[in-house]
């Protein structure tokens, strides 16, 4: 099995990077961790005419702690999230949440922002970021620009992503002072594409609350989060939380089912 | 259009003329003729690909050879000292934790990547350590009580 003949580029300037997103009358991909392209490309389902590499600007490959912020660039593996102490320290949600992806080999070269702009629902990472009010930081060669998770998620594998542009960082402001998080998930066997899963974040008169694997693109359950600040206890909350998901197909009782009782478990667990 | 890539491959450096479309496991066994990396769903599955650059575990089905210019790779091929087994090769054998060996070679080298990170795994977390390592032969048992047998042995040579 191979790929459709394509044309390769692997610059190391973002600048660079930049132009060739940018060329005319070219279906261009980035390649990053390549963990969901690379498979695409296998089945011939992507033939893009032009892949752009970013494994070599290093510029691209960081993952630090900023004054409060915490900066995810475009390089940044799965594996450097899940091995950070100051990850674990000041955003325990990512670190809880990046165990759950794929597996030790997928991680060890997929990239966080990768992940984002491949906007799976059924993937972790978006989930838990869109539940700490991450910002997604966009370039081209046009200029920049800064998303929430509700405007750059729009639906399944699809985002407000325009094919010059390139997300190039991922902002994460700390969590509420006090909160608790948990992140859990069903899968048949660890590291499968979760059935169903929930991201919570609980603190002194705040809680986030996102499902994933709920619909087209990360929920966040607006509703149960004020029933937890009202004082609601979890499974209230969680009900309230699955109530309005437009779940289809002969499995929806079943996947509304198994997202409440995530739901109760994930807020039980960071302290609601 | 061809691409020269130069790979240090269990310490010998390989050059070759690569298209970029060339999937580094196909690099592995065709170009550099090392059969040990077996090649299984060439979608990310299995695991049975698995192979480490620059010592992390990585599925080749899922690079590019051109990716890997200028980097280390190591094989199962790498893994045996001069003479004799590495531990968690000897530990396989003893333990049956191969029938076919289609499976082994990417075991063995997730495996080994785990233990480098983690000397005193519980059996829990060496489940989920190899849970993107597909066998239809052993049903796990023997696997799992290899890794057990060469992790301890790692620890206490």
């Amino acid at each position: 099995m191979k790929p459709a003949a394509f044309a390769y580029d692997d610059p190391t300037e973002l600048g660079e990077a930049l132009a060739l997103l940018a060329r005319d009358g070219e279906d261009v991909k980035v390649l990053a961790g390549g963990q969901s392209l690379v498979p695409l490309l296998n089945f011939r389902l992507a033939r893009p005419d032009r892949l752009v590499d970013l494994n070599r600007v290093e510029e691209l490959a960081y993952l630090r702690r900023d004054g409060d912020m915490l900066r995810i660039g475009a390089l940044a593996r799965h594996a450097d999230l899940e091995r950070s102490e100051e990850v674990a320290a000041g955003w325990p949600l990512l670190a809880q949440a990046v165990r759950f992806v794929g597996h030790a080999p997928i991680r060890s070269r997929g990239t966080v922002c990768g992940s984002v702009a491949h906007a799976d629902p059924a993937a972790e990472l978006p989930v838990a970021l869109a539940a700490l009010g991450a910002r997604f930081h966009v370039r081209s060669v046009r200029g920049s620009r800064t998303l929430a998770a509700d405007e750059l998620f729009l639906s399944f594998l699809t985002t407000a992503l325009e094919p010059d542009e390139l997300l190039v960082e991922i902002e994460v402001p700390p969590p509420p002072a006090g909160s608790w998080s948990a992140f859990v998930e069903h899968a048949r066997t660890h590291g499968d594409f979760a059935l169903g899963g929930a991201a919570a974040v609980v603190g002194p008169g705040e809680a986030r609350l996102a499902l994933l694997a709920a619909g087209p693109a990360p929920v966040r359950a607006g509703e149960a989060e004020a029933l937890v600040v009202a004082g609601a206890d979890a499974a209230e909350a969680a009900e309230a939380a699955v109530a309005g998901l437009e779940l289809t197909g002969p499995d929806a009782d079943w996947r509304r089912a198994l997202l409440r009782e995530l739901a109760r478990r994930a807020l039980e667990e960071a302290g609601a | 259009m061809t691409r020269r890539i130069a790979v240090e491959l269990n310490g010998r450096l390989v050059e070759a003329d690569v298209e970029p479309r060339l999937l580094l496991s196909d690099f592995i066994r065709h170009r550099a003729g090392l059969h040990g990396t077996h090649v299984g769903c060439e979608q990310g599955v299995c695991g049975a690909c698995t192979v480490q650059l620059e010592g992390e575990p990585v599925r080749s089905c899922l690079l590019l050879a051109v990716q890997a210019d200028g980097r280390s790779l190591r094989t199962v091929e790498g893994l045996a000292p001069a003479e004799g087994l590495h531990p968690l090769q000897a530990a396989f054998q003893e333990r049956h934790a191969l029938q076919c060996g289609f499976c082994t070679p990417g075991f063995l080298m997730t495996a080994e990547a785990f233990l480098r990170d983690r000397p005193d795994p519980t059996e829990g977390e060496i489940r989920e350590a190899l849970a993107g390592n597909l066998c239809r032969c052993t049903g796990y048992r023997g696997i799992i009580e290899a890794v057990e047998l060469a992790a301890e042995r790692l620890r206490r040579p």
